[in-house]
């Protein structure tokens, strides 16, 4: 009796003990641990900031070391992409035509140098951007063409004026890259940010050191209470992939906000364990195969589209994706976003099909045609970013020797490599475009002339494709929006052939488990860096 | 072996040593084996660049999807890259890409040193102060270091490492035969020459240069080792030869670095190339120095 007494006292605690571990079992599991303020985050960079001035720049190379150094008017939640919040605006009103954008500006908020934000900074900044002055370049300039005018009739207050009504203007306007300065420097010098940094953000500006790294720390007197979580933060400048997954799995970093291949995602997973995890997501980024349109002999339409004919997409997109992180075939629009292109579509184009050899002769055919000699020499030129840029141009010279071309590699820094763009300092280049929102007014607005877009390094003027952008950026009907898209697409990647997507991504991101708040979404612009934290 | 007298122009005394180069040869082979092993890995070599595009087994520029990363095999006897390129013809065409490098870099930086060097030890006073004193910085710098600078100032590109390695090696080289020509300098053929009216670049190219040709021939062989280990380490450091030419240096970075553990022989048989080929210009290059320099014969 004593001892079924003591079995069942035993019991009951044992039945107590379980319930008390499965009880804190159910707390831990399902309240998420409270965000932890403190610690520096070390994060890679794979490229060096051509300049510190995102308005003309379009590079993550500006946008992950110098982008928590500044504020936004409004933004896209990095943790919930594609929904817009407030940033500087603390709301806004859209009246009823769709035409007037009211912004309540924030009170309170400081620069770095103390003193306060208005509207007049919001209104100069923007005025950059949208109406750039003589000898400032502006890289989005053409994607704010609807924008009549940017007033701010009180110091809390802008007014953003349209010419017509733009469904995703709010979106285009959280553009990652709309820093917002000072107007009393931009009045000084406009250019004076290409080579400084003030703003707002949530990190002030440490130091420096070019080929080693860029450093911030914390704002102490920044806006938003409670945050940044970190400290600081240390970007480092690391081009080599097999020295980023070293970085990585020894904690030197704790993430390349970028992406990874998969072999470099792999080899640290193997290696970190349970320590690491890995997010992954399509990727609103593609490499381009840009032909300059002002030179000899690819003026030529036909030698054009031979170059595209050449290119074995499909079969490329299967061999690449195992060593590089490109990947999906892809039209003007991202693959799988709610825009992209049907594959029946998508291979009547030229270079898109399946039938290779039939497009190869078609090609050859062209460049006869076109009195383009066996063994033509010409330069593709390319960036010195080992991923993905090395790897395809050696896929584009295997490529266009195919058809009887004789191709060669010059690889640049950065900087000499946009510029040599920019100047029209090149045969063929690989270029990218990289976007933060899916959307045909952004993803397109890259092919509009480049008299009316700087960065269109293709070097055309094409009114009718100018008027099938801003047709499409005005109408209303989502189906009758494609069809012009689609019409687009064909006219840019075929029919004229002016330059052609190769590839996209798929953004692939490990990193350190102890990195939290921080979430992977389809552009790799959107990081501020204001709510991640460490949680050791 | 003797080396020219002081009383004969270089001219006359080659003229008389001719007739016994062949046994000359016979006794350097017997007293410098492994001299004569590098020679012939070198040989092989020049051969291999010179035929590369009848003996390779595929175009080394080729992407074989089917093919990437095929270990060493009957079809592939070194294996393939990430991009299904053949390593074995990516090796022999890199062979012309070294050969051409080093062989360039290294004429022209040892022969331009040498120009200088002569005439330097030649004018004296306020022109070999100045020439010493800019060679003495540049030597300051690790030659890698110097290299790496010149390439940042000239841009990359088979030219320009050829420009760059050549302007590295050359204060190297102009201190040697500096050295070497100030003993000549008061020899008595330069003052019989200098006595008769001759000037001084004539007697620079015509007396000077001709004896100090052996520390010449000798560095000229060091130099050309360390040329193609410096063209391997700029292309592995991503300031020599652009991708997709086949360069020893650049097989050995990016994917080769990338897929390490994945396909070790891509990584394996250009580190082996590049080791074998400086390792056989040393053994021949230290060889023909013993060979050349009176003062380490027995």
């Amino acid at each position: 009796m004593h001892a079924r007494r003591r079995l069942q006292q035993l019991g009951a605690a044992a039945l107590l003990v379980a319930a008390l571990v499965a009880a804190s079992g159910t707390v831990s599991s399902s309240a998420p641990a409270p965000p932890r303020r403190g610690g520096s985050l070390s994060f890679i960079v794979s490229a060096e900031p051509p300049s510190f001035d995102a308005h003309r720049e379009t590079t993550f190379a500006v946008i992950h070391p110098i982008r928590p150094h500044y504020n936004l008017l409004v933004k896209f939640d990095p943790l919930n992409y594609p929904k817009v919040v407030p940033d500087l605006a603390e709301s806004w009103t859209v009246s009823e035509d769709g035409l007037t954008y009211t912004f309540r500006i924030r009170s309170g908020v400081r620069f770095h140098d103390g003193s306060l934000l208005t509207s007049r900074d919001i209104k100069a900044s923007l005025d950059k951007i949208i109406f750039p002055p003589q000898g400032v370049a502006s890289a989005r300039q053409a994607m704010y063409e609807m924008v009549e005018s940017v007033s701010a009739p009180s110091p809390n207050t802008v007014v953003i004026r349209l010419k017509w009504p733009s469904a995703t203007f709010l979106e285009k306007l959280a553009s990652p890259f709309n820093w917002i300065y000072k107007a009393d420097i931009l009045e000084r010098d406009p250019r004076w940010y290409e080579r400084n940094v003030m703003g707002t953000g949530p990190f002030r500006f440490k130091e420096y050191v070019r080929g080693s790294h860029w450093e911030g720390v914390r704002f102490e007197n920044y806006w938003k209470p409670g945050r940044p979580y970190l400290d600081g933060y240390r970007a480092l400048f690391i081009s080599s992939p097999a020295a980023q997954a070293a970085a990585l799995k020894f904690g030197q970093a704790l993430v390349e906000f970028r992406g990874f291949a998969p072999a470099q995602r792999d080899e640290v997973v193997q290696f970190l364990g349970e320590r690491a995890t890995v997010q992954e997501s399509g990727w609103l980024c593609n490499l381009l195969v840009v032909p300059n349109n002002q030179r000899k002999p690819f003026d030529d339409f036909r030698v054009r589209r031979a170059l595209t004919l050449a290119i074995d997409r499909w079969g490329g997109s299967r061999a690449l994706s195992q060593i590089t992180f490109m990947g999906p075939v892809g039209g003007v629009m991202r693959p799988g976003g709610p825009f992209a292109t049907p594959e029946a579509e998508l291979t009547k184009l030229a270079g898109f099909g399946r039938d290779l050899n039939a497009a190869r002769q078609e090609a050859r055919r062209l460049l006869r045609e076109a009195g383009v000699p066996e063994g033509f020499e010409f330069t593709v030129k390319n960036r010195n970013i080992p991923m993905p840029y090395i790897p395809a141009g050696i896929f584009l010279v295997d490529q266009w020797r195919q058809v009887g071309l004789n191709p060669r590699h010059v690889i640049q820094e950065t900087g000499p490599y946009l510029a040599d763009l920019r100047a029209g300092n090149y045969d063929v280049g690989v270029d990218f475009t990289c976007d933060f929102f899916d959307d045909p007014d952004v993803q397109l607005v890259k092919f509009v002339s480049s008299d009316r877009n700087p960065l269109n390094y293709a070097r055309y003027t094409d009114r009718l494709l100018d008027g099938l952008f801003r047709q499409q950026s005005r109408e209303r009907n989502l189906q009758r929006r494609l069809q012009i898209v689609r019409q687009f697409e064909r006219r840019v990647l075929s029919d004229r052939a002016y330059q052609y997507h190769l590839l996209w991504w798929q953004r692939i991101i490990p990193h350190w488990k102890k990195l939290q708040g921080y979430k992977v979404g389809p552009s790799h612009y959107l990081e501020d860096l204001e709510e991640v934290w460490l949680s050791e | 072996m003797t080396g020219p007298p002081d009383a004969l122009p270089a001219r006359v005394w080659l003229a008389a040593a001719r007739p016994r180069t062949g046994g000359r040869l016979m006794r350097f082979a017997r007293r410098y084996p492994l001299a004569v092993a590098g020679g012939g890995f070198l040989v092989l070599l020049v051969l291999a660049a010179v035929l590369a595009p009848w003996i390779a087994p595929y175009d080394p520029l080729a992407n074989d999807y089917l093919s990437m990363f095929s270990p060493p095999s009957s079809r592939h006897w070194l294996g393939t890259d990430s991009f299904g390129r053949d390593i074995l013809s990516r090796l022999i065409f890199g062979a012309r890409t070294a050969l051409l490098v080093g062989l360039s870099a290294s004429v022209a930086g040892a022969t331009v040193g040498a120009l200088v060097g002569v005439a330097s030890a030649y004018f004296g006073g306020a022109v070999d102060l100045v020439i010493q004193r800019i060679t003495d910085i540049l030597v300051s710098f690790p030659l890698i270091v110097l290299a790496m600078a010149m390439v940042a100032i000239l841009g990359s590109g088979t030219a320009n490492l050829v420009v760059a390695i050549a302007l590295s090696f050359a204060p190297r080289a102009e201190l040697v035969v500096r050295s070497s020509a100030l003993q000549v300098r008061h020899t008595t053929y330069v003052e019989a020459a200098r006595a008769i009216g001759a000037g001084p670049w004539r007697i620079i190219l015509r007396h000077m240069l001709p004896n100090v040709l052996a520390p010449y021939l000798v560095m000229l062989t060091a130099f050309l080792g360390q040329a193609i280990l410096l063209e391997a380490s700029l292309s592995f450091l991503g300031l020599g030869v652009a991708e997709p030419t086949p360069a020893w240096g650049l097989m050995l970075s990016g994917a080769a670095v990338d897929f390490v553990q994945k396909a070790p022989w891509m990584a394996v048989f250009p580190g082996l190339a590049i080791t074998l080929t400086v390792l056989a210009f040393n053994v021949l290059g230290d060889a023909l120095r013993d060979a050349l320099d009176p003062r380490l014969r027995v």
